[in-house]
């Protein structure tokens, strides 16, 4: 048990997606203007990496390890080069179920989450939860923490970020820092203050 | 000619796709501690950019617009998958230090945005050239982060010795910070504010313009 709060923990402020890997950083510099639609994104995220890193998990292991389908009557077979393509054709699928399973059944959620959801596919953050949980090796369990813990660290940053740039708005910036260049470097400041986790051993 | 220039140049200063688009961000930041990692990952997304833009133009006409993003990625992964096998074969120790920032050339959004923008509209040559273009747009700022990291940093170019280290009996202290995540974030912020001072017609418009204090001081 203490093992997953420790890498629930780690997965959410030392190493915080957006902030020590820069992931997800496109969306994460393009939607922050305003805190309520980066709260709405920052939630899609969380629920997608929820889903997809412990699914492609099981992918991993039963499909494209090597000698993952012995099941199948396969122990010799090695498919991982085609992990990249498996990882992300999941990512889609999800992504796309769920927009459909949310506009069916929870329509309240869908117009809150709606317009993010086609984003995600091609957000970073996503794709890496997967890549790392492969080169880390984590089982089922740890990789669906994990993702929560990911999306959960992605969801913080991005929303703290919409705070600093709402009230930033009345400030007074040199010209050629205004709007992208001193987002860039408020966003070097608050990957600073998340480095003061680093210390932080559970 | 000078269609086929502008094609290549534009995106390098005036139309970079990470300082001006907001594109392909966050692989510029992680691999740009030193510059043989940058160098490597630019010679990538290059490759990757040009060739997929050259496949997703010649497919084109035959997508339909309701599945085009899926057609789209498988083309990007599989260029992808390409790549990362040849680095492996390759260059294995420089592989093992981009870990996961090969994989994640799939979600670059230089090349999916390239493709969605340019070549879903233009014929195989221009969009070969222009994914060419945005592949140098994108190598330029990360040399630039590369050098000063590395330089700075570690007192090193391409891990020769530059400045001899205070370690090694040199003269020269290095500055960590330069080698943890949070200075990347200021040099290309920098490097944002250094292009838009020459460049002023990429200047964003404030949200408020605070007044100028019109009241004579209270005496």
């Amino acid at each position: 048990m203490e093992a997953y709060i420790s890498l629930f923990v780690k997965a959410v402020f030392i190493e915080n997606m957006a902030l020590s890997f820069f992931l997800g950083m496109c969306t994460f510099l393009a939607i922050s203007k305003k805190v309520q639609t980066a709260i709405g994104l920052g939630v899609a995220v969380i629920v997608v990496l929820a889903i997809t890193t412990p699914i492609n998990n099981l992918l991993l292991n039963y499909l494209l390890k090597e000698g993952a389908l012995a099941w199948a009557g396969y122990p010799d077979v090695d498919l991982s080069f085609l992990g990249y393509i498996s990882y992300i054709g999941v990512i889609a699928a999800i992504v796309q179920i769920l927009e459909m399973v949310l506009d069916k059944y929870f329509p309240a959620l869908y117009n809150a989450l709606g317009v993010f959801l086609p984003l995600i596919t091609v957000n970073c953050a996503i794709m890496g939860a997967a890549l790392f949980m492969v080169e880390r090796d984590y089982n089922f369990a740890e990789s669906a923490v994990y993702g929560v813990g990911a999306g959960l660290g992605w969801a913080l940053a991005i929303a703290t970020l919409a705070g600093i740039r709402e009230k930033l708005r009345y400030s007074d910036v040199p010209a050629g820092l205004q709007g992208l260049g001193i987002t860039f470097i408020s966003v070097g400041l608050m990957a600073l203050g998340f480095m003061s986790f680093s210390g932080v051993q559970l | 000619m000078s269609e086929i220039r502008d094609m290549i140049v534009k995106p390098i200063i005036s139309n970079n796709p990470i300082a001006l688009q907001i594109l392909g961000v966050c692989s510029a930041l992680a691999v740009t501690t030193n510059l043989k990692t940058a160098v490597v990952m630019t010679l990538a997304v290059m490759i990757v950019t040009a060739f997929s833009n050259m496949f997703v133009s010649m497919m084109r006409n035959h997508m339909p617009s309701s599945i085009r993003i899926i057609c789209q990625m498988t083309i990007i992964a599989s260029l992808v998958i390409v790549v990362d096998q040849v680095l492996k074969a390759v260059a294995y120790d420089t592989s093992k230090q981009l870990s996961v920032f090969v994989g994640l050339i799939i979600t670059n959004c230089i090349v999916m945005g390239r493709a969605e923008a340019f070549a879903m509209k233009n014929p195989p040559i221009p969009s070969f050239l222009d994914g060419i273009g945005n592949g140098l747009g994108y190598g330029v700022v990360l040399l630039f982060v590369g050098f000063i990291r590395e330089l700075f940093g570690a007192g090193t170019l391409f891990g020769f010795e530059i400045l001899p280290l205070v370690t090694n009996d040199g003269w020269y202290m290095s500055n960590g910070l330069l080698l943890l995540p949070p200075s990347a974030f200021f040099i290309i912020g920098g490097l944002i504010w250094l292009i838009r001072t020459f460049d002023t017609s990429q200047v964003e418009a404030p949200d408020f313009v605070i007044c100028k204090n019109s009241q004579k001081e209270a005496v």
